[in-house]
């Protein structure tokens, strides 16, 4: 129940430095959940915190206690890991009761905590049986009692439900977010599934190749991602990004379909300027099937590629400037491939990058 | 008749004392019935004459007074005389004790020295493959030509040990390590761990290479010092490895033969005589071999009971080896 800082925080293998030097600030009791695709160095980061990894520069502080030196015992974390690491030869009552123990504990208390905890998780009726004996998601509940039994500074959760199937996913994303409104601790969480992310986190660290994209709320990431990265990797269907350049107020595609510069985004652009649009598929949809006329909107003309029903919706890929766009269909009829619709676009929902950095061309 | 589900005729039982073309036309018609036990015969047959006579052999001689310089003794049955006198026996006990205490001592400094030198080897980064097969040299020799070259080292008058203990100014003379009884027994265990301990440091080798890493770091997280990761986390997973070993060295120790015969060929008188040179003694050089067959059968069972207790250790630890990942 601690706030945890990084500070110029950075991880070398020999030569090969994997995380640059990053910043991050936990605050008490907040969610964090560091997200990015595989090798972006989000799993280091969090085995930095917990110990499990040596930090090669900057500093690491928990509570107001710097870390750097002190093995993982002395931190007072949990940790839940993406194999649940449970110890094949002991049985739930003491796998869970094994930190306590070691800590010193009385018999009594071990019991009751343990007692306390399976009850939370649900997981008294398993008491006597060994890892061996349980599925997989009862191993994750296991794990997971583990971490909370110790009341600790922080909770670290490195993958936890890469190894279920999706259904039980779903239904451990759930208790664990139920389990943060139970147990209110600090929690530092890796995943490369943005679902995950977004669903879970009170702030979302995006992290790629060392460095932090961006760190905001869910929503915040979701509706201004600073550059293309994020806005790509956030949200699904992901962003659709068509490059473009400015021209008179419009944005002109390499195919000359033209839509004027949001109004919101004008004071950005200047003509000539070289940029990517970022349409979201929610926000390009035919006309009469999502988007209403009342905002700022352009229309299109796109040829239907492929449909794929999801039952609500409908999406649609077809082709925008020579490139595969997905739009989406809401209270949908049946299309088929090869048909023409008319679609409309949100316009205040654009975002436009720049071109050469692909930064947010609100950010620079 | 009825045709089973399997395929197998099942039916009344045929009238015996078939003979000439009944037999025949009995096998003709039995085929599918007959066609298992055709199959299993090499290996029944097999069992039979390398397990089954030679044990109903020894059986039956260690019930009678046989002596293999008149073999016509084999053919007097005496019951269980052999037995009751190896009950009063003093020397057989002292030698019964005498082994599993040379059982007890041998496995457990093999599995200490091991679990130091796997533990070691395992930390290596580089060199570990070589050092690996290095490891592996003393198993290279037979366990005659190590007692031949531990009797020339323990050797009081000539012996490697002693001169260096000597030129090193550690003892001022000569320390009879094959005569003095205690000192002898220490020798033949010293030879035997040589010989030995690496069955235990490449098993446990293997152990922790298939140790998953995930339970350690847990352990880490969760308070351990690196003594009670170690205690509580490794140790436990490669119990059932030291249990393997365990139970192939306890077989091997039990039967402990030539190491023993060369360096002291059981003395100095008798106190380092072991169940299998007394057995050979009285066997082969007083040719007592219904005698020496009764205490066979009783070492055997000695050797079970080791084994059993080890494999029953293994089957109990190995239920908990699927839930590691």
């Amino acid at each position: 129940m601690s706030s945890i800082s990084l500070k110029k925080v950075a991880k070398s293998y020999g030569r090969l430095e994997v995380v640059h030097g990053i910043d991050l600030d936990i605050a008490h009791n907040e969610f964090v959940v560091l997200v990015g695709p595989s090798g972006c160095g989000k799993s280091t980061t969090l085995r930095m915190i917990a110990g499990l990894e040596e930090i090669t520069e900057g500093e690491i502080h928990i509570g107001d206690r710097l870390v750097n030196d002190l093995p993982p015992r002395k931190r007072n974390i949990s940790m839940v890991f993406q194999n649940y690491a449970l110890y094949p030869h002991m049985n739930v009552r003491d796998n869970l009761g094994f930190g306590l123990k070691i800590a010193g504990q009385p018999q009594e208390v071990v019991d009751e905590r343990v007692r306390e905890a399976a009850a939370i998780l649900g997981i008294s009726e398993l008491m006597d049986r060994i890892p061996a004996e349980l599925s997989g998601g009862q191993r994750q509940r296991v794990a997971m009692g583990r971490a909370i039994i110790r009341d600790p500074e922080a909770f670290l959760f490195d993958e936890p439900l890469s190894n279920l199937d999706a259904k039980l996913r779903v239904q451990m994303r759930t208790e664990i977010k139920k389990l943060h409104h139970k147990v209110k601790t600090t929690v530092v969480y890796v995943t490369h599934d943005q679902v995950e992310a977004m669903t879970l986190a009170d702030r979302i660290v995006i992290m790629k190749d060392g460095h932090i994209e961006q760190v905001g709320t869910p929503m915040e990431v979701f509706n201004h991602p600073v550059n293309t990265f994020v806005a790509s990797f956030i949200g699904s269907p992901p962003m659709n990004l068509v490059p473009a350049t400015v021209a008179g107020g419009q944005i002109v595609l390499s195919d000359e379909t033209r839509m004027p510069v949001p109004r919101r985004l004008a004071s950005y652009t200047h003509d000539g300027m070289a940029v990517i649009v970022g349409i979201r598929p929610d926000d390009m949809t035919p006309v009469g099937h999502g988007i209403h006329d009342s905002g700022e909107t352009a229309n299109l003309s796109l040829t239907v590629e492929l449909a794929e029903l999801l039952g609500t919706e409908t999406l649609i890929y077809t082709r925008l400037a020579g490139q595969e766009v997905q739009g989406k269909m809401f209270d949908p009829r049946d299309v088929h491939e090869g048909e023409r619709l008319p679609f409309r676009v949100a316009l205040d929902k654009l975002h436009l990058f720049d071109a050469a950095s692909g930064r947010s061309v609100r950010a620079t | 008749m009825i045709e089973t589900a399997r395929g197998r005729a099942v039916g009344p039982a045929p009238p015996l004392r078939r003979r000439g073309p009944d037999l025949i036309r009995y096998i003709r018609t039995h085929q599918t019935r007959l066609t298992p036990v055709l199959l299993l015969a090499p290996a029944i047959l097999t069992m039979l004459f390398v397990v089954a006579m030679p044990l109903a052999f020894s059986l039956w001689t260690s019930l009678t007074p046989y002596r293999l310089t008149r073999p016509e003794t084999i053919e007097t049955f005496i019951g269980l005389r052999n037995y009751i006198r190896l009950f009063q026996d003093e020397d057989f006990w002292a030698a019964f004790g005498r082994t599993i205490l040379f059982l007890a001592i041998a496995l457990n400094v093999e599995f200490l020295l091991g679990l130091c030198i796997a533990l070691l080897i395992n930390k290596i980064t580089w060199g570990q493959r070589m050092l690996r097969t290095i490891m592996m040299f003393p198993m290279m020799f037979s366990p005659i030509l190590v007692g031949f070259q531990f009797k020339f080292i323990f050797n009081d008058n000539i012996g490697i040990l002693n001169n260096a203990l000597q030129s090193l100014g550690i003892t001022d003379q000569a320390i009879a390590w094959l005569v003095d009884g205690r000192l002898a027994m220490f020798s033949i265990i010293f030879a035997e761990v040589w010989m030995s301990t690496s069955v235990f440091a490449i098993l446990l080798l293997a152990g922790l290479f298939a140790m998953p890493r995930d339970p350690i770091e847990a352990a880490r997280v969760d308070g351990c010092n690196p003594w009670q990761v170690f205690r509580h986390i490794t140790l436990p997973f490669l119990m059932p490895f030291a249990f393997i070993a365990m139970t192939i060295r306890s077989l091997d120790v039990a039967r402990a033969y030539d190491i023993v015969a060369v360096m002291t060929d059981g003395g100095p008188a008798g106190r380092t005589e072991l169940l299998w040179t007394m057995i050979a003694r009285t066997g082969y050089e007083n040719a007592r071999m219904g005698q020496a067959n009764a205490m066979a059968y009783i070492s055997t069972i000695l050797s079970i009971a080791f084994t059993y207790y080890f494999f029953t250790k293994l089957v109990a630890a190995r239920r908990y080896m699927g839930g590691a990942e």
